[in-house]
């Protein structure tokens, strides 16, 4: 068993070997199922010159917004990067790189890394500013972009539950790019709300299975919500 | 009159199908989900990872894990599923969807559509544009016609970076309904009291005029 168990129980073990210049994966859409205590502990950690991606870049002082305030990124890989004052300031003064990618293509370049395939083709983004500088070729008379995929330094993952082995379920639309980003990280780090019994989640509905995680802490999450919208 | 944002909602709800899996973009084409006529069963795509889209939760349901590519909170009606982003863009991408409905800020006849970027204004990236136009073969563009300087929208050639090429064939503006077919956009439908002097006007690209082409009834 010990040799399958996956839990931390500090933050500083669960980042512990991220170094200045390193490139990290982030799972979350927006605020939503983000790895909220994993990136405080970045921003205790003081790591700088990091590439993050992520689909977002979460908002001023909240989720990755608070990497920015102490310039901890070099550069962003996201597809949507608004809601985020101090994201445009950093950005227009030279002092943040940025690589918007298409949302679908951000997701399957998280897939083919963590899957082993270094590109793809795809549509997405044939004729646009995308394509510039890349492969493009015909199959079956329609033109495809080639895509290259994306591995990380670390995958940061906010799960649901998870067991010591690292199988995780993840809860409702808090998914998104978590499963991707989990397979991806040279190491993975997860974080979670529960911790359950090994045997208690069902094998066939696990999102992640432990094999692609390295770590898994406990946390208390405050799941603040961006644009919150009732029918009263 | 121009069609208001309700009217252009219920035009586009007219093109839905019994069993349609459907992504609506937002502002108008969120409408859609409004007037969906009675009987029918539609599914909504939001392509954060949810199929299966319900109307927004009370304020005792309201869930921070369960939101729309919107980023709003939102509830999942009896069927639903949710999944990853890559399952999520492989729905797009791969063509399942039936029908998709953004809007734009330019469109031209060969079928480019111009949404997502302004030069030398903020970018804030492009999101899921990209791929939802780029794998959906059934794409409903809804706009304005024309700026409020004026300027058309519906263009010879798109003058702003496209977000894809040769993918659009429905255009909705507040004043008609257009289709592009052999580089034109042909004129289909008009909005009550628009007149297709109006239209051409305010159509820079090239535009064919049918013998009759019909008002919309509302």
């Amino acid at each position: 068993m010990a040799g399958f168990d996956k839990v931390v129980t500090t933050y500083e073990d669960a980042m512990s070997g991220l170094q200045d210049g390193m490139t990290v994966l982030a799972g979350g859409f927006g605020l939503c199922g983000i790895p909220e205590n994993l990136i405080a502990e970045i921003k205790r950690l003081q790591t700088k010159n990091l590439t993050i991606v992520s689909n977002n870049c979460g908002v001023d002082g909240f989720g990755l917004g608070i990497l920015l305030e102490d310039k901890q990124v070099s550069k962003m890989v996201s597809s949507y990067v608004g809601e985020n004052a101090l994201f445009e300031k950093q950005l227009l003064n030279g002092e943040l790189d940025v690589e918007l990618t298409p949302q679908g293509t951000l997701a399957e370049k998280m897939r083919a890394g963590g899957a082993g395939i270094p590109a793809f083709y795809t549509a997405t983004g044939v004729g646009t500013p995308v394509a510039e500088g890349k492969d493009t070729r015909f199959f079956n008379g329609r033109e495809y972009l080639l895509e290259e995929s994306i591995t990380g330094d670390f995958a940061i993952v906010k799960g649901w539950k998870a067991d010591r082995y690292g199988n995780v379920i993840y809860r409702h639309t808090a998914q998104n790019f978590n499963p991707l980003a989990a397979t991806a990280g040279k190491i993975t780090v997860v974080e979670v709300e529960e911790l359950v019994e090994v045997g208690e989640l069902d094998p066939a509905h696990i999102h992640t299975p432990g094999i692609y995680v390295d770590r898994v802490i406990v946390g208390t999450f405050e799941k603040r919500i961006e644009n919150r919208t009732t029918s009263e | 009159m121009a069609l208001s944002r309700d009217q252009m909602a219920i035009r586009v709800a007219r093109e839905l199908q019994d069993g349609y899996y459907v992504n609506l973009g937002i502002g108008i084409p969120t409408l859609v989900a409004n007037f969906i006529p009675d009987g029918m069963d539609v599914m909504l795509q939001s392509e954060n990872g949810l199929l299966g889209m319900g109307m927004f939760p009370s304020e005792a349901n309201v869930d921070a894990d369960m939101i729309n590519a919107g980023k709003q909170t939102v509830t999942a009606v009896s069927g639903s599923s949710i999944f990853s982003s890559a399952e999520s863009f492989a729905m797009i991408r791969g063509g399942h969807v039936d029908l998709t409905v953004l809007g734009a800020f330019e469109v031209d006849v060969s079928g480019n559509i111009a949404s997502w970027m302004i030069p030398n204004k903020l970018i804030k990236g492009m999101g899921g544009a990209m791929d939802l136009v780029a794998g959906a073969d059934n794409i409903i563009v809804t706009m304005t016609h024309a700026s409020k300087g004026g300027d058309s929208k519906l263009l010879e050639v798109c003058s702003l970076p496209l977000t894809g090429k040769g993918c659009i064939k429905k255009v909705l503006t507040d004043l008609a309904w257009l289709e592009i077919e052999n580089g034109a956009f042909v004129l289909k439908e008009r909005a009550p009291g628009v007149s297709i002097e109006e239209i051409q006007a305010k159509t820079q690209g090239r535009l064919i005029v049918p013998d009759h082409v019909p008002e919309m009834v509302f």
